[in-house]
């Protein structure tokens, strides 16, 4: 069973926590004591109907002011898949929170209030989610309910999307409209009887129907080293397995293999996940391999098919997201985390600022301050093996981290 | 052939991942072990992620002296079967210390003297990664803890500066004095845990089964009153029942409940039909909404 990472955005009262809590509750996945505590607190705030988003609301501080502030992950489960909701915030000041949750996701849903139409919070949902790649984005045209479900509204709202969908930069992105009001109900678990002029799926049937193409793009098999495994027992005396997790498609025993950065050949011997031995390791298993030959491969290293070399560079360029209050500056330092490799990396320099509403972009930058996106050279003190962001999503990203302070400031998509 | 057959293997990779990274990434990591169904997941886990190696960690159980005999028992033998260090601290050396004192009345409990005990162990090994079992669906608060979670000198938590965590990579970067919570199984629900013990045929305490135990109910909750730990009133009535625990928390927080699965498969198949929450069971968290967010600023598990 495929497990199906979404995320959401949309902005304040668009009904994001509301459409979740929704979906949950349909899909009868909320248990009787969380249904209880709704039921419970929709009545003391005097509402008459129950008040969803507080199946989803988690922090203290969230609950004072009404708003979601920081990234809260939904489970639930059908008899098809399991589902992870990623519920991203929607304030502008809080782009790094959705970068975040889109980078794990492979499909988005983006709300657009029917009311209010494509706004340019809309814009930015739509830019980050393009940019991340994410595979599949949802478009859900909510609260139709108080447009009297007018087809007409809908349309209006479909057309306009469709405009800034010419801007974007991934075009093979798969985008879907759904009309829906979380609140009542309509096309988000069960079909609608007020929209008979809408002929598509619902909400969830549509996820239901993603397949593994529709969720992953194929690539070419990466596979960093995690550790060097040396049990040195009696049994497993000269064992030396390498543990790590397959990226971007399969590597199977007896291809040829490349271990980087030494450059040295040789070939997978044998593939075990635990005690068992495997033919082929799938994208995304953690395993451990062994090669036929005594070859040097530490933590950070990556083996790779021997006809299939990423680029091996000591710089590139990317597309950022700057995600701390301290501002990114040309010449300043930081530890480029790629996979499991770390490597320190000076920023070259700052090329421009990208609007992430599609308006174009701005080449005048003295700095870079939270929520920025821009393209940015690095120099690094060691070679990365990287390939493009557009190639590979795992292998062409990477984190920006603060050498004084620790903290993860940023995150970048090579080009 | 190793193919993505069940829904377990995605979120078994990732718990492997993460593992192996805290292993990598830390000088000094302890796996904090309960005896309860996640934490022996968690084990299972890092025999795994490490084989045919051994598990390159001790760990370590932070003992309320409340717990059930059977995990006790459990716990022993498990460390003595995989040939790990297992570390012991005690919540009574703690009281004795008078370092924390305990609660009285009908809700005592010893769940949040833990920290405490915790935090000194902590201090003590100058462990810089505690492995935990904690799962994002368990409650509201948990779904926005990271899979490394960084805590201050003092344990604290602060939900506001949390670091975001992209893709899969995983930033262990830490200064001294600081250390770090780790979650491999954050992404699992309680019904992939018990999914996962069933298809891997792990052992568990025989608490998790249906038994017949001395118990009372109060609140509409069932508890045990096969020793004096549950505080009890002398109005509440002790009664033969056919239980068993959903987790094997403290035992003056823990409740019991009606069930006779005796079996991993009628448990499973018993979770997947239930409609309470396996923390609708825990005293603890029904204090107050905020109860478990309060509880993880002050740098509980």
């Amino acid at each position: 069973m495929e497990v199906l990472k979404i995320a959401t955005a949309g902005s304040v009262d668009d009904g994001k926590s509301t459409l979740i809590g929704r979906i949950l509750y349909d899909t009868k996945s909320l248990t009787s004591d969380k249904l209880e505590a709704i039921e419970k607190t929709s009545k003391q705030k005097g509402y008459d109907y129950l008040d969803f988003s507080l199946a989803t609301d988690g922090l203290v501080a969230e609950r004072e002011q009404g708003i979601t502030i920081d990234v809260a992950h939904i489970y639930f489960s059908t008899a098809k898949k399991s589902y992870i909701i990623a519920d991203t915030p929607g304030h502008v000041e809080y782009t790094r929170n959705m970068v975040t949750g889109a980078s794990t996701s492979q499909a988005a849903i983006i709300l657009i209030d029917a009311r209010k139409g494509v706004i340019e919070q809309t814009n930015r949902h739509f830019f980050i989610n393009n940019l991340l790649r994410v595979k599949d984005v949802i478009v859900a045209i909510n609260k139709m309910d108080l447009v009297d479900f007018s087809e007409e509204r809908y349309n209006e709202i479909k057309a306009d999307f469709t405009e800034l969908m010419a801007k974007r930069d991934y075009q093979d992105q798969n985008i879907t409209f759904i009309p829906v009001s979380a609140l009542k109900g309509d096309n988000v678990v069960n079909e609608s009887e007020n929209t008979p002029w809408y002929s598509g799926q619902t909400l969830l049937e549509h996820l239901e129907g993603l397949d593994r193409k529709d969720i992953f793009n194929s690539g070419t098999p990466r596979f960093p080293v995690q550790s060097v495994i040396r049990p040195k027992t009696d049994d497993f005396h000269d064992f030396r397995g390498f543990a790590g997790k397959v990226y971007g498609g399969e590597l199977s025993v007896g291809d040829e293999v490349v271990a980087l950065p030494s450059q040295t050949k040789s070939k997978i011997k044998e593939i075990y996940a635990y005690d068992k031995k495997y033919e082929t390791a799938s994208r995304r298993s953690s395993v451990t391999i062994t090669l036929e030959d005594e070859i040097n491969v530490s933590r950070g290293d990556m083996i790779v098919r021997a006809n299939e070399l990423p680029q091996i560079e000591k710089q590139f360029t990317a597309v950022i997201s700057w995600m701390d209050s301290d501002q990114l500056k040309a010449g300043g330092k930081y530890i480029v985390q790629h996979g499991v490799n770390k490597v320190l990396a000076k920023v070259d320099k700052i090329h421009h600022k990208i609007n992430p509403d599609y308006s174009g972009i701005d080449e005048n930058v003295e700095g870079l301050g939270m929520n920025d996106i821009a393209k940015v050279t690095f120099k690094l003190n060691k070679p990365i093996f990287f390939d493009a962001f557009k190639d590979h999503r795992t292998n062409g990203s990477f984190i920006l981290i603060d050498t004084k302070t620790n903290n993860t400031v940023g995150a970048g998509f090579i080009q | 052939m190793n193919k993505d057959t069940s829904h377990i293997n995605p979120l078994e990779n990732e718990a492997i991942y993460i593992i192996r990274e805290v292993a990598a990434q830390f000088e000094k990591p302890v796996l904090l072990f309960s005896g309860g169904k996640d934490s022996i997941t968690l084990v299972r886990l890092a025999q795994k992620a490490f084989w045919p190696a051994k598990i390159p960690f001790p760990l370590m159980h932070i003992d309320t002296g409340h717990n059930f005999p059977e995990t006790i028992e459990f716990r022993d033998r498990l460390a003595k079967e995989l040939g790990v260090e297992l570390i012991v601290r005690n919540v009574q050396d703690s009281i004795d210390a008078g370092k924390v004192k305990e609660e009285s009345g009908r809700y005592a409990s010893r769940n949040s003297l833990q920290t405490t005990t915790l935090l000194d162990a902590i201090e003590e090994f100058k462990f810089d990664a505690c492995i935990g079992g904690a799962r994002r669906d368990e409650e509201k608060a948990r779904a926005k803890e990271r899979i490394f979670s960084v805590r201050d000198d003092f344990g604290q938590w602060d939900e506001k500066s949390q670091r975001p965590e992209l893709f899969d990579m995983l930033n262990g970067d830490i200064e001294l004095g600081q250390n770090v919570r780790c979650f491999p199984i954050s992404n699992w629900t309680e019904l992939d845990v018990w999914s996962y013990i069933q298809k891997e045929e792990i052992e568990i305490p025989s608490i998790y089964f249906a038994h017949k135990r001395k118990t009372f109910v109060r609140d509409g909750m069932i508890w045990s009153a096969e020793d004096d730990i549950v505080f009890r009133d002398e109005d509440e009535v002790v009664e033969e029942r056919l239980v068993r625990f959903r987790t094997v928390g403290d035992m003056s927080c823990t409740a019991a409940v009606l069930s006779d699965a005796v079996s991993i498969d009628k448990v499973v198949s018993e979770i997947r039909d239930s409609s309470i929450s396996e923390r609708g069971a825990r005293i603890d968290d029904k204090r107050s909404e905020a109860a478990m967010e309060k509880r993880k600023q002050q740098g509980y598990f």
